[in-house]
């Protein structure tokens, strides 16, 4: 921090990567090019990626972003300010240019409004728009007002003008804890207030930074959004569902199963799917990226709690934390035996050989027993009297 | 369609034979078939709801670890699998019970015909009138009085494997690869309720004044079937079998999608119910006439046939071997009359034959 | 004694023949040692789809059918009073001899569980419901009549003065008067057996084809039993015949020809009516492989009824070609409606092994030595008084 507050930050050549240091949250050149291939490796896209990506974040103009928070916990914020590759700050100072963000920002009231407003104007066409928390629509929207005015109006108006829109958290991706019954504010999901837009939508009650980071750093290397599911989840992040990769699948495929809070499975780390566990309906990738970054198994099912679906829609804020999920598998596994499996043994060669040989054998015999009968060729048959 | 030619006539002949020759063959039969068994008075058995069965083989593993049965893998997994995995194929003399899958095209929905799949658990049906017990030769099949569980006494079984043959399920099996094997099927987990007194006297009060507690207390905690007592959605439910009727009966009035409150473990037990969405049954339930009727009984989402569960008409066909035999050896009335006759000619020709020894006839 | 004489047709008995049989019943030996060490499995393909295999079908239901020349004389002979059949007798018992007791061992190899075998015949664990229990009983009861019904073939080749030491004459005296007795057994438990092996196919239901799963099954089996008997005596003599230059009974089997073509023409009208009546007749014509096998077996049958009312029934040619034609029909029907007609779903399909052949092989090769050495040793075959007890050279 101390470091690189002494610079200035327009001032330096950004591409000049070793007369940089500090400037990368305290990174050398090094660092911050393995970080960068770090990033591409969760993107799924090949080590060379990671250099048009460090280029992409280090690039002259750092592209802007305006972040609106409607009816939200900034549990997002949050969890994005524990990021730690990158450091939030190195995001925000570094990569992007973060122009609106109700809690980061330094200035307040009218002052960051304005700064808002001049830079919607100045980028106009090439922001990110990203935001958090669902829109209240009830009432024209006056249950979330900010800056006297809805923040349905706000989003629909910065909408206009973004390059790319990111709905953040569960509660901007699918309505969230605002939308649970019996939604006394109407609230929804941004696409849905953004009819003919496309939001990319990061979900969970928090979303794993890494995911957003992610999508924030492909936008800004491709110019467009990662491949993306049914409900335009990235599928680098949300393509699997917890159950695939879980680390308690063994279990539950053995059938070994908690029963309830510190029994003896529970504290054997068994499958918790029978306590509530909705990961086998839920699409996420916490088993394989874990929360923290303090080493692996750090995420709920980890530490021993049922995941509660906070990615799905319909599952998280929605059903009874312990009631059992609906299990998802696309197909099921190729382990199950089928219905009618082919079982038994064919013909082998050798027991067609036998059977043959019987069969010669017999036809053979039957017709060296016609040959000398009726008083026919009575020859033979004495030989072959006389060998018995 | 995936039914071959054969399958499609075979099945064809069936129903025919069914619906409209079935009458006419009887009256034709040279015998009648012996009268259906009825339930026993505290017949026991499970309900399985392919709908609500998660494909998770909790009941699987549970089964073999209940029934002390090893791991099991048919030779061409053994490659990749080395011993690690239980991967039986279908039930057999190590495995008691397994759940099979149906599956058809893109399988992506569960529990539909097309383009989807169905899980189906495997065991012993405990048949209300078995074959098994019929076939078999030294009474090694034996069908408890007051349960009904079909259970099977080793000592006694001399291995002839008629049982596995005349098996409308084709459930008991023997172990081919074992020099002394035996005959392993599915017993309910005799052993387990053999703890409940419940379970071995008709009279439910007496039990129950001896044990000084309730019929219901010992009911509730009644050690249950192994794969009953692990199913975490209900799927496999174990209880009487007039209840489990009752039972499914209730889900199949309910409309596909309502909320349903699913038992777990024991019907009338103590544990908290699983709510979810009633599943598209077929409406049937599978052993409730089925060959005689069976004490375990399927609600499904998909054809039975298409899980492997036959079409099965609403006699035993032991009902009818055995009609048979009572018929031919009643009494032994039949065989000693002929036997009687038999001696008779024998004895006159064999006297003629020695008169005319005398006369040193040659035969021509 | 009787009018009729018999006598051991002598020769050597290690001969070429003998000592090929001797070596498939070496081989059939070595896969029964397998077999009991490390478990049918091991040299069978048997499985839980087709639990019984070629051990029983071939060795047991097709092998008594073989077995039945005993029962079929004996009724036709002692029943029927037809005494000029009387020759063909003793060697028609000896195969039953051996194709019972040859049957019996077959069974003991095939039992899962052989140790416990002598429960069948514990009061305790009797189930009479039960269709095999029957047989297994009559099977049983048949061996121990068949071997006392041959018993004086034994009894005429000891030296008299061993007998009257041993008052071994006595005994045979008493055999002989009584023999009525075990012949009038000797017809009613193969006529109780055979009939069961049929009745023992009603509880696969579904699983066999509606071509063969009748409730008529008793009398099908009972009928194709008795041909099958006819036929066999018909194979064995004109075999034993031809390979030892005995006098030709051609002229006595053209007789016999006409009853098992009426038995024959029996079977057939029952087994058609049936399955018209039933309406299932359809399922033959429709060309899959339960139609077609019913087919071949039609034709088979037919073949030897065409023969034997024919005059060609007089040749000894055409009688060897319609035995051979009757026993193919009755083993193929026995081979369907056990095996290969039967379908128990779940996906099981069967073939034999070759180890498992290879036993049956070894005991049917056990059963022919067998016959080999008692008619060479042991006066079975008819021949002329002044030969009678004589060994010839």
């Amino acid at each position: 921090m101390d470091s690189f507050s002494n610079h200035d930050l327009e001032t330096h050549a950004v591409q000049d990567l070793d007369g940089y240091r500090g400037a990368l949250g305290g990174l050398t050149r090094r660092q911050f090019l393995k970080y960068c291939t770090g990033v591409a490796a969760t993107l799924g896209l090949s080590s060379l990626m990671g250099i048009r990506i460090a280029e992409a974040a280090t690039a002259a103009k750092r592209p802007p972003v305006i972040w609106l928070s409607a009816q939200e916990c900034t549990g997002c914020t949050e969890s994005l300010l524990r990021a730690y590759h990158p450091t939030l700050e190195t995001l925000i100072l570094d990569m992007i240019s973060l122009d609106y963000h109700e809690a980061l920002c330094s200035g307040a009231g009218h002052q960051a409004e304005a700064y808002k407003a001049k830079s919607m104007k100045e980028n106009w066409g090439k922001f990110v728009l990203v935001v958090d928390g669902s829109i209240p629509t009830k009432d024209g929207g006056i249950y979330c007002m900010v800056a006297g005015k809805p923040i349905l109006e706000a989003v629909k108006e910065a909408a206009e003008g973004a390059a790319a829109i990111i709905g953040i958290g569960s509660c901007a991706s699918w309505g969230g804890v605002p939308s649970s019954d019996p939604n006394p504010t109407h609230a929804k999901p941004v696409h849905e207030v953004l009819p003919g837009k496309t939001v990319i939508n990061i979900p969970g009650c928090p979303p794993n930074p890494y995911n957003f980071l992610s999508t924030v750093l492909y936008l800004l290397t491709f110019g467009k959004p990662p491949a993306l599911d049914a409900k335009n989840r990235p599928k680098f992040a949300y393509g699997r569902l917890i159950h695939e990769n879980c680390e308690r699948r063994p279990h539950f495929d053995a059938g070994r199963f908690a029963l309830e809070f510190g029994d003896y499975g529970h504290r054997q780390g068994f499958c918790l799917y029978k306590i509530g566990c909705k990961g086998p309906e839920t699409h996420a990738n916490c088993p394989t990226i874990g929360f923290g970054d303090v080493g692996e198994g750090n995420w709920p099912v980890g530490i021993g709690h049922p995941c509660f679906g906070c990615t799905e829609q319909g599952v998280g804020f929605t059903k009874p934390l312990h009631a059992l999920a609906k299990v998802q598998t696309y197909t099921p596994p190729t382990a199950f035996p089928a219905v009618n499996a082919p079982k038994g043994e064919g013909v082998s060669p050798a027991a067609a050989a036998v059977v043959a040989g019987v069969a010669g054998l017999a036809v053979g015999a039957g017709a060296m027993a016609l040959r000398g009968m009726d008083g026919g060729a009575d020859s033979s048959a004495d030989q072959h009297g006389d060998d018995r | 369609m995936d039914m071959s030619r054969r399958q499609f006539l075979r099945g064809a002949a069936g129903a025919v034979a069914t619906a409209a020759a079935a009458p006419v063959a009887e009256a034709a039969a040279p015998f009648a078939p012996r009268e259906p068994k009825q339930l026993p008075p505290k017949a026991i058995g499970m309900l399985y709801d392919s709908t609500q069965c998660i494909g998770c083989k909790a009941c699987v593993a549970a089964c073999k670890e209940a029934n002390g049965k090893p791991v099991e893998q048919p030779q061409h997994l053994a490659q990749w699998n080395e011993g690690a995995w239980d991967t039986a194929e279908d039930i057999s003399g190590k495995t008691l019970n397994v759940i099979r899958v149906y599956q058809n095209g893109a399988m992506a929905e569960k529990d539909r015909e097309v383009n989807g799949y169905a899980f189906v658990k495997r065991h012993c049906l405990h048949c209300v009138d078995p074959s098994c017990i019929s076939v078999c030769p030294v009474s090694a099949m034996q069908k408890n009085p007051v349960t009904g569980i079909v259970t099977h006494n080793p000592d006694a079984c001399i291995g002839c494997r008629y049982c596995v043959y005349g098996c409308p399920f084709n459930v008991p099996h023997y172990q081919f690869d074992e020099p002394f094997g035996r005959i392993a099927k599915c017993q309910l987990c005799s052993h387990l309720l053999a703890e409940n007194p419940l379970f071995s006297s008709r009279d439910n009060a007496a039990v129950a004044a001896q044990a000084g507690t309730s019929a219901t207390a010992l009911w509730k905690k009644s050690r249950i079937p192994a794969c009953c007592d692990v199913c975490p959605t209900g799927a496999s439910l174990f209880g009487w079998v007039e209840e489990l009727q009752a039972e499914a009966e209730r889900r199949l009035a309910l409309k596909p999608g309502e909320m349903y409150e699913f038992p777990r473990g024991l019907l009338g037990g103590d544990r908290p119910a699983q709510a979810a969405p009633i599943g598209h049954y077929q409406p049937h339930i599978y052993g409730e006439q089925e060959s005689g009727g069976t004490q375990v009984r399927y609600l499904t989402g998909v054809p039975h046939e298409k899980l492997g569960l036959p079409k099965l008409p609403d006699h035993s066909f032991a009902a009818v071997s055995e009609g048979m035999q009572h018929t031919l050896y009643k009494g032994l009335i039949a065989p000693v009359a002929l036997l009687g006759g038999l001696v008779f000619l024998a004895r006159r020709n064999a006297r003629e034959d020695d008169e005319r020894k005398n006369d040193e006839e040659r035969p021509s | 004694m009787t009018a009729i004489t018999h006598r051991p047709l002598g020769g050597h008995i290690v001969t070429k023949p003998f000592l090929i049989l001797g070596v498939f019943v070496l081989i059939a030996a070595y896969f029964i040692l397998r077999r009991f060490l490390f478990g049918m499995g091991d040299v069978s393909n048997m499985s839980n789809g087709y639990p019984i295999g070629t051990w029983v079908v071939l060795d047991v239901v097709i092998g008594t059918a073989f077995g039945c020349g005993g029962f079929a004389m004996a009724l036709l002979i002692y029943i029927f009073n037809r005494k000029a059949y009387h020759p063909l007798m003793r060697p028609a018992l000896l195969g039953g001899v051996f194709g019972y007791t040859l049957a019996g061992l077959a069974v003991m190899i095939d039992l899962g569980r052989y140790w416990n075998a002598f429960n069948l015949l514990m009061p305790w664990y009797a189930q009479p419901n039960s269709v095999i229990f029957e047989v297994a009983l009559c099977v049983m009861a048949y061996i121990t009549v068949l071997w006392l019904e041959f018993w004086p073939a034994f009894l005429e080749r000891i030296p008299s003065e061993f007998k009257q030491r041993f008052g071994l004459d006595k005994l045979y005296v008493f055999l002989k008067r009584y023999m009525y007795v075990l012949v009038a057994l000797g017809v009613l438990l193969p006529t109780m057996h055979q009939s069961s092996l049929g009745s023992v196919l009603l509880i696969l239901g579904y699983k066999l084809s509606p071509l063969w799963n009748t409730t008529w099954l008793p009398l099908l089996y009972l009928i194709s039993a008795l041909a099958m008997g006819y036929g066999v005596v018909m194979l064995e003599a004109t075999l034993v015949n031809r390979a030892f230059k005995t006098p030709s009974e051609a002229a006595l089997f053209a007789r016999l020809a006409r009853v098992a073509a009426g038995l024959l023409v029996g079977f057939l009208l029952l087994r058609w009516g049936d399955l018209t009546y039933r309406g299932h007749l359809g399922l033959a014509f429709v060309g899959d492989w339960d139609g077609n096998l019913f087919l071949i077996e039609t034709v088979l049958f037919l073949a030897p009824i065409f023969v034997l009312l024919s005059r060609r029934r007089a040749s000894q040619r055409w009688q060897f070609l319609a035995a051979v034609c009757l026993l193919a029909a009755g083993s193929l029907y026995r081979l369907d409606s056990y095996l290969m007609a039967v379908q128990p779903g779940n996906g099981w399909t069967y073939f034999p092994s070759a180890p498992e052949l290879l036993i049956t092989i070894g005991v049917v090769c056990l059963e022919i030595m067998l016959y080999l050495l008692f008619i060479k040793t042991l006066p079975v075959l008819p021949g002329s008084t002044a030969e009678s007890h004589g060994r010839p050279s």
